[in-house]
């Protein structure tokens, strides 16, 4: 056990885990990564309507070790703060509180705290707040589209022009993707295009089309 | 090596028997000369004696002669030395060589390193369980073809190939084969009269003999082109003062093995399939159910990350590995498991259990256990497999 990579602290929130599990009817929600890229993290939000402060926090993850560790410490730095102070919230920190991470295992820890800004970012939406209550345009979309995996090379799907189109009027936004309809990935994009789009406050519908060949 | 700890990977390392260690012993620190010509003095005869009983035991356990087998320092030299050797040395008739997509690194990446040379190389596909297609492999042979390299037992799912077969159309085709049997030998039987294979990699280190010694056999006039350069040892195919006392821990680790031992290592294998199978849900059996390695057992569990999984072994005293790109310098997951047509999920939440000499019933039964309730609560903290369970 001395022998790990971890610091003592990673090894006990990993066995221990804190804030683990799912809130119903949260005000702010978000899941980073997915399966191919071997990580992902859910995470879960309450917050009070007037003070913006984060009155309840919970995570779930399909991780390695330092991203548990890293779901379970961000979620207790953020418990009590306001959102504006969680999203201040770095990933140096938390590697700080939990006495350094593997340079090797980054990836798998920076995914936890996107997670949190991205359920933020969630919440902002779905109540166009801060800085999402500008519209959402063509620009806005392929900068969420960042954050929808391409399950087969664990790069986001921008990047990997997985992106064919897309057309946004009146609310309604029509995203093509270059995969074939019954492509064994194709349902788990689309899901993720949705959950990425539907909850910004001016959007009333999101269709997601294949036309790979 | 703690006593409490219940050691599975022994496909990585096995641990040294005792027995080896107690052979190897004298040539250590008694009798510390190298192998020398028969003229010399009497430390060195002996020792050159010795050298040569340990390779006699280890070739006849192959059904080939003595002067057919040489040390190496382990099975990745070996490899090296049985395809760059053939290559080099058969480069004017043909610059094509076969491998298959799952081969352990050490020929993986020799045929990789040829092809940068300018050599030809095809990567052959495997089935779902790991199996090369034989109509494929002949397919593949053509008039450049100078040297097939396929496994006999798979490091990481145990897929036992069809050796004989592959060895009977390269005869016919009139190419070289190499097996890698570094999983194999002391736990499968090869016999070289039956098999006409021309080279085949072998290692101590698997079969609880000592690591940095490994041999390859070398049918008589087999061309090869020495890679190790200096002095005249092993038959001028590999130069380099011997490891004797390695080369005596070889020998004395292949007597210590017999079939008996073999079907015991199989049982508990079998034992803790069983066992995984009946008490944890939502898992698979990675490679064949029967053509597979008697040590070796391989299995996904969904939804659960394989490192997470390992680590809670490793904190309860049970060593094991898997194909998640988490447990890996390189961040990349299994070959073997994407070769079979896995996902990155299958291969991050497999799970390789290697049994030895030293596991028992007690231990299968421990490891059953526990893997079942770690796997539960990485299960309860994971965000995939929902909607299955509901």
């Amino acid at each position: 056990m001395e022998n790990t990579p971890y610091t003592e602290k990673v090894i006990e929130y990993f066995q221990n885990p804190k804030n683990v599990g799912e809130i119903e009817d949260p005000d702010g929600y978000a899941k980073e990564g997915s399966p191919a890229c071997g990580d992902m993290v859910s995470l879960f939000i309450k917050v009070h309507d007037d003070t913006h402060e984060i009155t309840d926090i919970k995570f779930k993850s399909y991780g390695c070790a330092s991203n548990i560790a890293t779901g379970s410490i961000i979620t207790e730095m953020a418990k009590g703060k306001t959102i504006e102070e969680a999203k201040k919230i770095t990933w140096q920190q938390a590697a700080e509180e939990l006495g350094g991470l593997p340079d090797l295992k980054t990836h798998c820890s920076v995914l936890a705290v996107d997670a949190l800004r991205e359920a933020i970012r969630n919440y902002e939406e779905r109540h166009g707040i801060g800085e999402e209550q500008k519209e959402t345009t063509v620009e806005v979309v392929k900068e969420r589209l960042k954050h929808v995996m391409n399950p087969m090379t664990g790069v986001d799907v921008i990047q990997t022009d997985l992106i064919h189109d897309i057309e946004v009027e009146d609310g309604k936004i029509s995203i093509e993707v270059d995969l074939e309809e019954d492509h064994q990935f194709a349902s788990a994009v689309k899901e993720d295009i949705k959950e990425k789009l539907e909850p910004r406050w001016d959007v009333k519908e999101v269709n997601v089309n294949f036309v790979g060949d | 090596m703690k006593d409490e700890i219940i050691y599975l990977d022994s496909a990585a390392s096995s641990q040294m028997d005792k027995e080896v260690f107690e052979a190897m012993k004298p040539y250590m620190l008694d009798n510390f000369a190298v192998a020398t010509s028969d003229f010399a003095y009497s430390m060195g005869v002996e020792a050159k004696e010795a050298l040569n009983d340990a390779r006699e035991r280890i070739a006849d356990k192959l059904g080939a002669s003595a002067d057919e087998f040489i040390f190496t320092s382990c099975a990745t030299e070996s490899s090296n030395l049985a395809l760059k050797g053939v290559a080099e040395k058969l480069s004017e008739e043909g610059n094509h060589i076969i491998v298959s997509d799952i081969e352990d690194f050490p020929v993986l990446n020799t045929a990789k390193a040829l092809e940068k040379k300018g050599f030809e190389v095809t990567y052959l596909d495997v089935d779902g369980e790991g199996f090369v297609d034989l109509d494929m492999l002949e397919e593949s042979i053509g008039e450049d073809t100078i040297l097939v390299s396929i496994q006999h037992g798979n490091q990481e799912i145990g897929t036992l190939q069809d050796i004989e077969k592959i060895a009977e159309i390269c005869d016919e085709n009139d190419v070289l084969y190499h097996t890698d049997a570094t999983h194999t030998f002391g736990r499968v039987p090869i016999d070289v009269n039956e098999i006409s294979v021309d080279l085949i990699t072998v290692s101590a280190h698997t079969i609880h003999g000592p690591r940095g010694i490994g041999g390859l056999y070398i049918r008589e006039g087999t061309p090869l082109k020495k890679q190790m350069d200096g002095g005249f040892q092993e038959n001028n195919l590999r130069a380099g003062v011997e490891n004797i006392p390695a080369a005596i821990g070889f020998a004395k680790a292949l007597d210590l093995i017999d079939e008996e031992e073999n079907e015991r290592v199989r049982r508990l294998r079998d034992k803790l399939i069983e066992g995984i199978m009946n008490e944890v849900p939502d898992v698979m059996l990675n490679g064949p159910e029967e053509k597979r390695t008697p040590q070796n057992a391989n299995i996904t569990f969904h939804y659960v990350e394989g490192e997470s999984i390992t680590l809670h072994l490793d904190m309860r005293g049970i060593a094991v590995s898997t194909g998640s790109a988490c447990f890996s310098k390189s961040l990349e997951a299994s070959h073997v498991i994407m070769g079979i047509g896995g996902d990155h999920e299958r291969a991050h939440g497999s799970v390789r259990f290697t049994f030895g000499r030293f596991n028992s019933e007690d231990q299968v039964e421990e490891v059953v256990e526990a893997t079942s309730d770690i796997i539960r609560k990485l299960r309860d903290i994971s965000p995939l497999g929902e909607e299955e369970e509901e």
